[in-house]
């Protein structure tokens, strides 16, 4: 089946020579950007026309349209009348082009040039293996091209080619081609994107497309269909260090299960049964047992890219979000404070004290910008003032903070433990890509206590004469622990027994405030952290007014304990821990086993709290 | 890792375990066809055997019956928590092709798109498959589901090839396709406003060609349809019988098949094409999905 006239050289389409290779077909994404008119759609409509890629007759037939209207033919015209097509079923799209050559099946993503569908230039391009970027010879170098190199390297594409286009308007100079090379090597290199080739081509003529041109004599690179071909898949980085974010815990119990995997995909590295790892920012430690699959024998190891699970020695109580690394590797970054270059999408701009979702690999957190460092203008990479917010496509350099600290790389160590995007208003409003670790002088939170007790106004009571009177301090009691180990029981019988000798205490049902302050609060997950500082709020105000303030939370984890200890400043906490202790760090003040008999267990309470002085012997 | 069928798999697996993650009403839409077939088995992967995520048929009751029969062994087998829904009111009244009463394109939309959205949103009665009686009985679980998991493929036409791995649907059900949320470095549209949903398409990048080589890597059981009974026909897309046309071939193997697709038999052909709906209003398949068909 042959399907148009044109193909050149020894280049044929598979469906004519009958010999390309279809099994086990590798596919490449590319990514074709450039600045408006600066010639992508004739690169493509060249392209598929010069593999014979298009659909019978159709190259005559939109000639024939162009003769009709009285106006020339244009290769660009070909991606329009493929438009037409889609209800029909064939598989072009206005973003992606599908064209096989002898060594493997492409997918070229068309990347709107215009500024209005970046978020779809991204979509587009953070899929790509490589790049094309088209710049006209005679316009040079625009701000789209700038903008769009630049947003190449942020997204991490390594491959890199560059089209000079229209080199027949420039007649096929090679001095116009060497100064438009040398500009643009100068500013992507600022950018550290160093272009695997630059081509002299005319779309329009068909030079250098997919046979060396007869007019560029002096050019003795590749043509676009060799240098396609040159690209080389993504790199499996199995020689880094081993890199596994936790993207979920299964403990599926059917037909008697009892397997607890740890499930994720590898990001980085890889790992054995035998190995011992640790799980971070929980700092827990355990030893690989087995490498879990469906429908395959076990597996002696996991590599990059793996789609996995593990089964631990030990048993490990982790969350999604945690990170696996090796025990032996070199550790990531755990911390809350980083800086980072951000791109902004969001139709309401990037703002200091508001909270964002922010998603890096399998964590979710909230953030908040700290300071934008210096806003660099895309086009010329200049540095603008400063700026108090990020406006929709503007690209920063920014300081975050998470609520809780967070483990990541930079993003040149590892790329998917140090990018993130930041959700606003349900939607990805900003990618970002971490560049070094920011040192904490002082949290947000704690900034934020030091400030709220500056101005903390107090009446005529001293806590002292308050506490004196009542005959106990004043102390915020937490029971912690899985759900469903008793906490409740206990937590009633306590203030039951602390009532009887004491009238100020006070146990609050956590899910009160669920239906109640926390009812504005959607989506119980992410929002824990807020949660947590409106109880942490409440406390303070509890315990200032003297009450021994007692409440259960299910599976706190140690920054949770922390931001409470925090909040309630400058009064106390005590916490207990009921069942399994999955705290890493935190010290608990008592430790109680899983569905004790709750007077056995507040006997253990008063005891405790008696040691601390919150309750005096004589009092009972 | 390195070969491509490996990778498709890793990415899929990935993507249904982020939606199980993330949704907690969440099920996936099994057609009985190949594709969704497909998805249940990588499921299975994903889970490690286990499907921890409702299965959702929608019934159009001209289906070829060879499919219902399949899709309750299957479900029986593996231990599924199979789901059905249908426009019971439409049925009884015969508002449908067949019947002649309205065209197909009608009849799909009310046979399939509304059916799937009432019974995604729990309005009309959902049917439980119950292990013990091995038969359906009615379900009491009325929530709407928030994340839908669907096997469409962008190569299979063009408005599915705009689409993205994690789709929101507005209120109506509707799609906005100028309007898409941006994608990049496996993070996608997992929070949501109330009243809207999510559709989840992890085949998003398999090629039918793909789908028939995992067939055969992993030997899934397809319905027999697919394959030439002797009469030199079988069918390539499955559907309701009335609107649903064999392909002339004699492959009554996968292997045969892979080659059919690999010889390039069908390289010019729509997949979709013996699909009589997508030829209607000069672009019926675009039409339909902007109002929530698959």
């Amino acid at each position: 089946m042959i399907r148009t006239k044109k193909t050149a050289g020894d280049w044929k389409p598979c469906a004519v020579t009958g010999i390309c290779d279809m099994t086990n077909r590798q596919r490449m994404n590319i990514v074709i950007v450039g600045h408006v008119d600066h010639g992508k759609s004739t690169v493509i409509g060249r392209l598929l026309a010069d593999t014979g890629t298009l659909p019978q007759g159709k190259l005559e037939f939109v000639r024939e349209m162009c003769r009709k209207n009285a106006k020339p033919f244009e290769y660009a015209f070909l991606l329009d009348a493929l438009k037409d097509e889609q209800a029909q079923g064939i598989t072009i799209d206005t973003a992606r082009c599908f064209f096989k050559t002898r060594k493997r099946d492409y997918i070229i993503i068309d990347a709107p040039g215009h500024i209005e569908f970046l978020k779809n230039m991204i979509t587009g391009a953070a899929r790509a293996e490589a790049a094309l970027l088209v710049i006209d010879a005679q316009e040079g170098i625009q701000e789209n091209s700038k903008r769009h190199g630049h947003l190449v390297s942020m997204l991490g594409i390594k491959q890199v080619t560059v089209l000079v286009n229209k080199m027949d308007l420039v007649a096929y100079d090679k001095n116009v081609f060497g100064s438009r090379q040398s500009a643009y090597t100068d500013f992507l290199k600022q950018l550290n994107v160093v272009p695997v080739s630059f081509i002299p081509i005319s779309a329009r003529e068909g030079e250098n497309i997919t046979v060396l041109s007869g007019r560029m004599k002096w050019y003795k690179g590749h043509t676009l269909l060799e240098q396609l071909d040159e690209f080389e898949p993504e790199k499996i980085l199995a020689d880094k260090p081993f890199r596994f974010p936790v993207q979920d815990v299964y403990k599926f119990t059917q037909n008697n299960d009892d397997r607890r995997i740890i499930a994720g995909t590898v990001a980085a590295g890889s790992i054995k049964p035998g190995e011992e790892v640790v799980f971070l920012p929980s700092r827990k430690r355990a030893v690989i047992k087995t490498v879990e699959a469906f429908n395959e024998p076990p597996k002696l190891s996991a590599h990059a890219g793996d789609a996995t699970g593990f089964t631990m020695a030990t048993q490990v109580y982790v969350r999604p979000g945690e990170l696996v690394v090796a025990a032996t590797d070199p550790a990531p970054q755990v911390g809350s404070r980083f800086k980072a270059n951000i791109f902004w999408m969001g139709r309401a701009p990037l703002i200091k004290n508001k909270v964002y979702k922010l998603k890096l690999a399998a964590t979710r957190t909230t953030v908040r910008l700290v300071e934008i460092t210096q806003t660099i203008d895309s086009s010329d990479l200049s540095i603008q003032e400063k700026k108090n917010q990020l406006d929709r496509h503007d690209v920063a350099e920014c300081v975050l903070e998470t609520a809780k600290p967070i483990v990541f790389d930079t993003a040149h160590d590892c790329e998917t433990t140090g990018r993130f995007v930041i959700i606003d208003n349900y939607e990805i409003a900003g990618g970002g890509i971490i560049l070094e670790a920011s040192s904490v002088e002082g949290s947000i939170l704690e900034e934020h206590i030091r400030q709220r007790e500056n101005i903390w106004e107090k009446g005529l009571i001293t806590s002292f004469r308050r506490s004196t009177k009542n005959g106990h301090q004043a102390k915020f009691i937490i029971f912690s622990g899985a759900v469903g180990v008793g906490k409740r029981a206990i937590a009633k019988k306590l203030e039951e027994e602390l009532f009887a000798h004491y009238s100020n205490v006070y146990y609050l049902g956590i899910a009160n405030i669920d239906r109640g302050l926390d009812a504005d609060i959607t989506g119980s997950r992410d929002n824990l952290e807020e949660r947590i500082r409106r109880l942490g709020e409440l406390a303070r105000i509890m315990t200032d007014a003297g009450l021994i303030f007692i409440t259960t939370i299910d599976n706190a984890d140690d920054y949770d304990l922390e931001a409470l200890k925090l909040l309630n400043e400058p009064n106390e906490i005590v916490v207990i821990n009921v069942g399994e202790n999955e705290l890493s760090h935190f010290q608990v003040d008592l430790a109680l086993p899983a569905s004790v008999d709750p007077s056995r267990a507040v006997e253990q309470v008063i005891k405790m709290l008696k040691s601390k002085e919150v309750i005096l012997e004589y009092y009972l | 890792m390195s070969d491509h069928l490996s990778k498709l798999e890793a990415q899929s697996v990935y993507i249904l375990r982020e939606a199980y993650r993330e949704f907690k009403n969440l099920c996936m839409l099994w057609s009985i066809g190949k594709d969704s077939t497909v998805l249940l088995w990588l499921a299975r992967k994903a889970f490690f055997g286990h499907v921890p995520i409702p299965l959702v048929h929608i019934d159009t009751h001209y289906k070829i019956p060879e499919m219902i029969k399949y899709r309750d062994r299957l479900a029986l087998e593996w231990n599924l928590n199979m789901v059905y829904g249908e426009n019971r009111e439409a049925l009884e009244h015969k508002l449908t092709f067949p019947d002649g009463k309205v065209d197909r394109i009608a009849c799909c939309r009310n046979l399939k798109s509304e059916a799937l959205k009432h019974t995604l949103s729990g309005g009309w009665p959902r049917y439980r498959m119950d292990h013990q009686q091995k038969k359906y009985v009615l379900d009491t679980n009325k929530e709407p589901y928030t994340g839908v998991i669907v096997g469409v493929r962008a190569d299979e036409e063009g408005s599915r090839s705009k689409e993205r791995y994690f789709s929101p649907r507005d209120i109506n059900n509707e799609w906005d396709v100028g309007d898409q949320p941006p994608e990049f470095w496996n993070q996608f549209k997992t929070d949501f406003a109330p009243g809207t949903h999510v559709r989840v398409h992890p085949l998003l990048d398999w090629t039918e060609l793909n789908i028939w080589e995992y067939i055969e890597r992993e030997n899934i059981p397809v319905v027999s349809l697919y394959f030439d009974q002797g009469k030199g026909k079988r069918y390539r897309s499955l559907g309701c019988y009335p609107c649903t046309k064999p392909v002339d071939s004699t492959a009554n193997t996968v292997k045969e098949i892979i080659a059919e697709l690999r010889r390039g038999k069908f390289a010019n052909i729509a997949e979709r094409s013996g699909r009589d709906q997508d030829k209607e209003d000069g672009g019926g398949l675009e039409t339909l999905r902007r109002d929530g068909y698959m």
